[in-house]
């Protein structure tokens, strides 16, 4: 079993605080000091939440894709760094999803405010529902596959996964621009009137913070797993040279 | 070209083997049929001609999809037995022609149901086509292959997992989505003559597009997944 690093673990709980209080942070200039939209009034101010998180979970698919491709190299080369590119992988995935359901959880709530409907077949919110079901998918596939080849397995998806999200993005794109306007405006008002910038840039922080801190945190517990793993398989192994002839 | 040779010995093979059982085929046929059937029932195809051409080219690709689903899996289970798979990993042979063999194999099946199931769709749906007719023989083989070839590998991927039959569709439907808006977007342009021909012509090419990378990633990764433990 590895030891445990205490500065390690100094390093993440304060890691942690600092989420807590830059969330925080956030949190009072989103709600209380940014002045209300004009035009969409309290409701506007789920923006704040929902673009960092949609921003975010545009990233950490990247970061499943490096993994999972470092797992492929060195699957055969060095077994042990592989196993930390699985689990780093994985977590990225998990976290991944998660923020892709906080911006679709969020986008919809503001959507039935602003637009008086839950959900539209609109380009962007399409491919996101798209991303979020191809990397659920990719949990899926860990969860059911035999164990011993899950690993390669999810890898492999993963690197589909990453060659359709630009397919799916450009063909959602087309599929939806030849059609008439969109009814409720194309996206975003384009730029963002300087109230707005500190509550913005605070909460794409702390977002972003909180992020990479369950991303490791997540990552830990996976190798921790593994080490378990290897040291049941160890154990049994040793049992069975025991056993008189 | 030994490459071609062992692509079309495996290819051979598995036409033996569905012809002496005509399994794959029969069982696809039927539930395609199966769903066109359903989808008849619900929508009223007769009495609605212009909502029908609208929803027809929907209805025939997911009749297609699930349909195809069924046979997929049933195409790696042959090899399991006799623990023929695990000869086929010890063989020479590169692992990818195996997989080129059997998709192919599953392409022609899937196309033989199509050719059956395209008039009994027509007369059932009572279709009259606007738009040019024979670009759907470009449009069919393009999407069918983009299912068959991302299918065959899923479901060789998910081979010795707990429960295959449920993870092929959870595996293949969220990555075939992109080819399928491109299909169905194509079929029912033809269908309902309501796309302009560049408009087609961009759908069809997105297909291509779809099919040159996928068959690519799948030839490449192939080998991982065959020999995964």
């Amino acid at each position: 079993m590895e030891q445990r690093n205490p500065t390690l673990r100094s390093v993440g709980w304060l890691w942690f605080g600092i989420a807590v209080a830059v969330l925080v942070v956030g949190f009072r200039q989103a709600i209380f000091l940014t002045p209300t939209d004009a035009a969409q009034g309290d409701a506007g101010r789920i923006f704040y939440y929902h673009v960092p998180t949609a921003m975010l979970s545009l990233i950490f698919p990247y970061l499943n894709f490096a993994a999972s491709l470092a797992y492929l190299f060195w699957r055969t080369r060095d077994p042990l760094k592989a196993l930390s590119a699985d689990a780093f992988a994985l977590a990225s995935a998990e976290v991944a999803v998660v923020y892709a359901s906080i911006t679709l959880i969020t986008g919809s709530i503001w959507g039935r405010v602003a637009w008086g409907i839950w959900w539209t077949w609109d380009a962007r919110l399409t491919s996101m529902l798209l991303l979020w079901l191809l990397y659920v998918s990719y949990l899926m596939l860990r969860r059911f596959s035999a164990t011993g080849q899950s690993q390669t397995l999810a890898a492999v998806l993963s690197v589909f996964a990453a060659v359709d999200v630009p397919i799916v993005y450009m063909s959602i794109r087309w599929w939806r621009t030849q059609h008439p306007a969109p009814v409720f405006g194309g996206g975003p008002n384009s730029g963002m009137d300087k109230s707005m910038l500190p509550a913005f840039f605070w909460n794409l922080a702390a977002w972003a913070i909180w992020g990479i801190f369950i991303l490791i945190f997540r990552f830990a517990l996976q190798r921790r797993r593994q080490f378990a793993e290897q040291e049941a398989a160890l154990q049994a192994i040793e049992a069975s040279l025991e056993i008189p002839q | 070209m030994t490459y071609l040779h062992h692509v079309l010995d495996h290819l051979r093979k598995d036409l033996r083997l569905e012809w002496r059982s005509r399994d794959s085929i029969n069982g696809m046929l039927f539930f395609a049929l199966l769903v066109v059937v359903v989808f008849g029932l619900a929508f009223d195809p007769a009495g609605y001609p212009t909502t029908t051409r609208q929803i027809s080219g929907g209805v025939l690709w997911v009749a297609l999809l699930f349909a195809s689903i069924t046979a997929l899996n049933l195409s790696w289970a042959r090899e399991l037995r006799n623990q023929v798979l695990e000869a086929q990993r010890m063989a020479p042979a590169p692992a990818s022609a195996l997989f080129v063999g059997k998709a192919l194999a599953n392409m022609l099946f899937v196309l033989v149901v199509e050719a059956f199931l395209a008039p009994i769709f027509i007369v059932f749906f009572n279709l009259h086509v606007l738009g040019n007719v024979w670009l759907l023989a470009l449009i069919l083989p393009l999407g069918t292959w983009a299912l068959v070839v991302n299918g065959t590998f899923f479901a060789a991927l998910g081979l010795r997992a707990r429960n295959r039959e449920l993870l092929l569709p959870l595996l293949l439907l969220p990555i075939s989505l992109p080819a399928l808006l491109a299909m169905v977007q194509a079929t029912t342009g033809v269908l309902t003559a309501d796309l302009d021909a560049i408009q087609i012509n961009t759908w069809i090419k997105q297909l291509v597009g779809y099919d040159i990378i996928f068959t690519t990633i799948c030839i490449l990764l192939f080998e991982t997944v065959l020999n995964a433990e």
